[in-house]
């Protein structure tokens, strides 16, 4: 009976979801859009709730609900005359391209069944928790992500510097908010040091339970989007030198401690038995910092000015804008 | 007959939370569906808490639980607040 009643709200949830899906794509107006993205990525970390994987739960919700409509909802601003007229397709082009998703998506399908059917999908797992004490940590995910394919995530942390490099490279800085009205200011008084606390909790927790890197530096990009949002901008307040260290940081410490283990023991990352704990733990607070101040560059968007001797005569910073 | 107590609070939540979409997408203007939307928020949200934690053994589980419902509470009223006064002050500007 309790099984039925699961099954029934799996099956709801499913189904929202490909509808959210469908409706997203289908929608005509981008904010509109952008808006139902978010709403998807809540119910996409439901299901993962549901599927017992909390860490990419908790993942989705930061990630795919909070921060991407953010900077989604930012970005749709940038380009203001070309987002105005939707482009037209032919009826041809439309054609081919509902064609070839069509058939991409035929090939992934073929291509996962075909995994499905071959790969005994409990080996790697029981590998994971047999070989859990020697990693240093005791939440298997962040052995996965730290220890085991340690190489995995250095490199997904060059993709998310790479990535800020191009924002900052391609646009100067958006321009700033106005100052908030009284009761957002008075509620960030106090959620931004909540959320600072959480994401301190999230990079602590995440050795022996479901929380680490990824999800505590959202967490801390929100808070500074949030003050950015109130109007408390970090123009001229902000050691740009010290941004550029964060910003760099954690991948410079990942390569570090890769090399000298190099060094120490003839493998790239390969951390020395005892070790593994303290320098899991140092790594993840140092990928905390850059991923919270890559996403917070990429949500602000550009060059701040000082970065660099600025040649272009607007100082967009001083043009403030009203947006809620 | 406390997880009586807990099923029959988080049903009224429930309910709160059927009329105020219900509410949100049959009203007529944005002011009137912020309004229903907010009755969901909170008296929908603080119903099925209040079950949940009747519902729940540990003082943990209860605190965070409350936790959730102030943070919830905190950002669907200052949300609705911003979205009500953008829309207003649109409206006076296309006066």
């Amino acid at each position: 009976m309790i099984d039925l009643l699961w099954l029934m709200v799996d099956a709801l949830l499913v189904t929202l979801l490909l509808i959210l899906g469908w409706i997203t794509c289908a929608s005509t107006d981008i904010k509109r859009g952008i808006t139902l993205f978010t709403a998807f990525g809540l119910l996409l970390a439901l299901i993962w709730a549901r599927l017992r994987a909390p860490d990419l739960a908790l993942a989705e919700a930061v990630i795919g609900a909070g921060i991407s409509g953010a900077l989604l909802l930012r970005a749709i601003n940038d380009h203001k005359p070309l987002g105005s007229s939707t482009p037209q397709r032919s009826a041809w082009m439309t054609w081919s391209i509902n064609l070839m998703a069509l058939a991409l998506f035929c090939v992934m399908s073929w291509s996962m069944w075909l995994t499905l059917d071959q790969v005994d999908s409990t080996r790697l797992s029981q590998l994971v928790l047999s070989q859990l004490d020697d990693s240093g940590v005791s939440n298997p995910v962040t052995a996965v992500l730290l220890n085991f394919r340690a190489y995995d995530t250095l490199l997904e942390l060059a993709v998310v510097l790479t990535a800020v490099l191009a924002i900052l490279a391609l646009s100067p800085m958006r321009s700033a908010f106005q100052p908030a009205g009284v009761l957002l200011t008075g509620m960030l008084r106090w959620l931004v040091p909540v959320l600072i606390v959480s994401a301190g909790y999230l990079l602590w927790v995440g050795a022996h339970a479901p929380g680490g890197a990824f999800q505590a530096g959202a967490m801390l990009a929100a808070a500074m989007i949030l003050l950015h949002q109130g109007g408390y901008h970090s123009g001229s307040g902000l050691n740009l030198m010290l941004l550029r260290v964060l910003l760099v940081i954690g991948i410079a410490l990942f390569v570090g401690i890769g090399l000298v283990m190099m060094l120490l023991n003839q493998s790239f990352l390969d951390y020395s038995p005892g070790w593994a704990g303290l320098l899991i733990l140092v790594i993840e607070t140092a990928a905390t910092v850059s991923i919270a101040a890559a996403l917070t560059l990429a949500f602000v968007g550009g060059r701040p000015d000082g970065w660099e001797p600025v040649t272009d005569s607007s100082n967009p910073s001083n043009s403030a804008e009203f947006n809620s | 007959m406390i997880d009586l107590v807990a099923i029959l609070l988080i049903f009224v939540g429930l309910f709160f939370f059927l009329s105020g979409s219900i509410g949100l997408l049959r009203l007529p203007d944005l002011f009137t569906r912020l309004h229903a939307l907010a009755k969901a928020d909170n008296v929908g949200l603080a119903c099925v808490a209040v079950g949940v934690v009747l519902l729940e053994a540990s003082l943990l589980a209860s605190l965070k639980i409350l936790l959730i419902w102030l943070l919830i509470m905190a950002a669907s009223s200052v949300s609705s607040h911003l979205i009500a006064r953008d829309a207003l002050r649109r409206e006076q500007a296309d006066d």
